[in-house]
C-alpha cells in the first residue's frame, strides 16, 4: 500500500545520496557497485536508450513494409508531420495542462485534508486514494462511458444547472451533451491521473512541521495567511512533481480521447498509435513519437528551471 | 452563524470527501454493471439485476486466459525487475562510483517520459531487429518500465537505514554474508516489498507499451481494449471487481496485523 507513497516520497525528495553513502564498503571492493548496477543499467540501455535512437534512424527513412526501409535522412518527414497532425499536438498539451490544473484544483485540498484534518482516520483516506488503481484503468475509463451517458444524471443535472450552456461556449461541449467532447476527454484525464497528484502532496504537506503553524499562529497570522505565507510556499515542491506526474502521462494518453472523446478530439498519442499499428508508416509514427518526445522535454526542463526544483530523482 | 462556521472550518474536509467520491466513482459504477443483464453488446446502460456474470466469470472466450497471460507476466516481472531495481538502489545508496548523474538521468527518463513514446520505440526496435512480438517482448517491455519505479521505492527505504546497526553486527564478529542477510536485507525488506508490489500494479495493469509489444498475445488489458471494440460483457467489471476487493482485502489484513503487532507488549 505504501508503494505509491514511496513513488510520492521518493520524486518529491531532494536527499543528497552522495553525503549518506558510507566510505568503508567503498574500500573494500571498488568494482562492487558497478557489479551491483550493471544488469539493471544494461536492460535501461539496450531497452530503453538504444529504442530511442533507433527511433530516430526510422523517423529519417523512407521505403515501404515490402521493399523495406532505408535510411535517406530524411527530414521533410518531421515537416509533413508537423504539418499534418499539429492540432493533435496542441490538442493534447491543452487537454493535459487543463487536466493538470484540474487535478490541482481537486487534489491540492485533498492531500491537504489527508495531511492535516484526517486525523486517526488518515491511513483510511489513504487506502481509498489508491485503492480504485486496483480496478484496471481501461475498464474504470469505460464506466466514465456510463457516468457520463447522454442521458445519464450527471448530464441531465448539468443541463439543468444550465452548466452545459457554459461549456458549449467555450467550444468544450455540443448539443447539450458530455460523451464525445473535449470536456469528457478533460474529464477522464483528470479523473485517471489524479492520485499522482494528490500522493506527492500529501507527502510533501504531511512532512511540514506542525510547529511551524503553531508559530505563525503566535505571530497573530490568521489561517488564511498562515497558509498563503507558510503552508503553500513550502509544498512547492509537492506541487512542481504533481504537475509534472500528472502533466506527462496526460499528453502522451490516448485512451480517454479515444473512448471519451471522437475524431475530433484525437490527441498525439491516437495519430502514433494509429500510424504505427493500423496504418504501419512507421518513419511517420517515429517522428511523430520524437517530437512528442521532444516538446515534452523542453517543456519539462524549462518548467524545472523555472520552479527550482532540480533533485527530482 | 453556527452553521457557516462550521462549513468555514470543515470546508476543506468536504471538499477532499467530494474528490475522493470522485475518485471512487467509477469503481462503484464498475461493481454496480457486473451485476447488469445488458441488452445487447455493452454494458453501458443498466438494463436488469442478475448475477450471471459472477456466477460464470470465464463465460467468455479468451478472458480467462488473458487474466493468466497478465498474471504470469506481472509475476515475471516482478520477480526480474526487483532484483535488478534492489542491486541498484543498493549501490546508488552504499557506495561511490562515477557517473552517478548519468545515471540518475537513466533511471529517471523512463519514469519521465510518456508510455507512447516508450511502447512505440521499443516496438520500432523489436521490428528492426525482426523480432516476433509476443509473450517474451511484453516481459521484456514491462521489466523495463517497473525497474526504476523499485529504485526509488528500495533507495529511500536503503536511505532511511541506519548503518550503525551494520557495524554493529560486524562488530560482533559476523561475516558479511551474515550480516546482509540477517541485517540488511530484513531491514531493506518494507522498501523491496513496497517496489515490488509497486511493479506488480504497473505490470498488471499496462495497456498502452503492451499494445506495442504483444504481437498476438493477449494480456488482461489488451482483452479489455478489445472488447471496448466488440462488446463488452459484464464479465470484464467482475473481474475488475475482483481485483479490487481482492487488492483491499490484502491491505486491510496488512494494517490489522500491523497494529495487532503493534498492541502486543515487546
Amino acid at each position: 500500500m505504501s508503494a505509491l507513497g514511496t513513488l510520492g516520497t521518493g520524486t518529491t525528495g531532494g536527499v543528497d545520496t552522495t553525503d549518506k553513502a558510507s566510505d568503508e564498503p567503498a574500500r573494500r571492493g571498488r568494482w562492487v557497485p558497478y557489479a551491483l548496477l550493471a544488469p539493471g543499467l544494461l536492460w535501461l540501455v539496450v531497452f530503453f536508450a538504444v529504442p530511442m535512437v533507433v527511433q530516430g534512424s526510422t523517423s529519417l527513412q523512407t521505403g515501404n513494409l515490402t521493399k523495406g526501409y532505408d535510411l535517406t535522412w530524411h527530414w521533410a518527414g518531421y515537416w509533413d508531420a508537423i504539418e499534418q497532425y499539429h492540432p493533435q499536438f496542441l490538442r493534447s498539451f491543452g487537454y493535459a495542462a487543463a487536466a493538470t490544473v484540474m487535478c490541482l484544483v481537486i487534489g491540492y485540498p485533498l492531500a491537504y485534508a489527508i495531511a492535516f484534518k484526517a486525523g486517526k482516520w488518515r491511513g483510511m483516506w489513504l487506502v481509498l486514494v489508491i485503492a480504485p488503481f486496483f480496478t484496471s484503468f481501461l475498464v474504470r475509463t469505460l464506466a466514465w462511458k456510463t457516468i457520463l451517458a447522454d442521458n445519464g444524471i450527471v448530464v441531465d443535472v448539468l443541463n439543468t444547472l444550465r452548466f452545459t450552456d457554459v461549456t458549449a461556449f467555450l467550444g468544450l461541449t455540443q448539443d447539450d451533451r458530455v460523451l464525445a467532447t473535449p470536456l469528457a476527454v478533460i474529464c477522464g484525464l483528470t479523473y485517471n491521473f489524479l492520485p499522482f497528484m494528490v500522493l506527492p502532496l500529501y507527502a510533501c504537506l504531511e512532512r511540514i512541521d506542525p510547529r511551524l503553524h503553531e508559530a505563525a499562529g503566535d505571530l497573530y497570522a490568521s489561517p488564511r495567511t498562515t497558509f498563503v505565507k507558510v503552508t503553500f510556499p513550502l509544498s512547492l515542491p509537492g506541487v512542481v512533481s504533481g504537475t509534472l506526474l500528472t502533466f506527462i502521462p496526460a499528453s502522451g494518453d490516448y485512451v480517454n480521447a479515444q473512448w471519451l472523446g471522437s475524431p475530433d478530439t484525437g490527441m498525439a498519442g491516437n495519430v502514433i498509435q494509429t500510424q504505427f499499428l493500423r496504418v504501419l508508416d512507421y518513419p511517420t509514427a517515429a517522428a511523430l513519437s520524437f517530437i512528442l518526445m521532444l516538446l515534452i522535454v523542453l517543456m519539462v526542463t524549462a518548467y524545472i528551471r523555472k520552479a527550482g526544483t532540480e533533485d527530482l530523482v | 452563524m453556527a452553521v457557516v462556521n462550521w462549513l468555514r472550518r470543515n470546508v476543506v474536509v468536504l471538499i477532499g470527501l467530494l474528490a475522493l467520491g470522485y475518485m471512487t466513482l467509477p469503481n462503484i459504477v464498475v461493481l454496480m454493471f457486473s451485476f447488469n443483464d445488458p441488452n445487447g453488446r455493452f454494458n453501458y446502460t443498466w438494463n436488469g439485476f442478475t448475477t450471471d456474470a459472477w456466477e460464470n466469470p470465464c463465460g467468455v472466450a479468451g478472458i480467462c486466459d488473458s487474466v493468466e497471460v497478465s498474471l504470469r507476466i506481472a509475476v515475471s516481472s516482478t520477480l526480474i525487475a526487483t532484483a535488478l531495481g534492489t542491486a541498484i538502489a543498493f549501490a546508488l545508496g552504499r557506495y561511490r562510483f562515477r557517473a552517478r548523474g548519468a545515471i540518475n538521468t537513466l533511471l529517471f527518463l523512463p519514469m519521465s517520459m510518456p508510455e507512447v513514446v516508450m511502447g512505440a520505440s521499443l516496438g520500432t526496435l523489436f521490428l528492426n531487429m525482426r523480432i516476433n512480438t509476443g509473450f517474451t517482448t511484453i516481459l521484456i517491455a514491462h521489466i523495463m518500465f517497473c525497474l526504476s519505479f523499485v529504485v526509488v521505492a528500495v533507495k529511500a527505504r536503503v536511505l532511511g537505514m541506519d548503518p550503525k546497526l551494520e557495524e554493529a553486527a560486524r562488530d560482533l564478529y559476523a561475516s558479511p554474508t551474515q550480516v546482509f542477510l540477517r541485517v540488511t536485507l530484513p531491514l531493506a525488506a518494507p522498501g523491496i516489498g513496497a517496489g515490488a508490489m509497486l511493479a506488480f500494479a504497473l505490470s498488471f495493469d499496462d495497456f498502452v507499451i503492451t499494445n506495442f509489444t504483444s504481437g498476438n498475445t493477449v494480456t488482461f488489458p489488451m482483452f479489455v481494449y478489445g472488447a471496448a471494440q466488440r462488446g463488452t460483457p459484464p464479465q470484464i467489471n467482475v473481474i475488475g471487481s475482483a481485483m479490487f476487493v481482492i487488492a483491499v482485502l490484502i491491505v486491510m489484513i496488512g494494517r490489522i496485523r500491523a497494529s495487532r503487532r503493534a498492541r502486543q507488549p515487546a
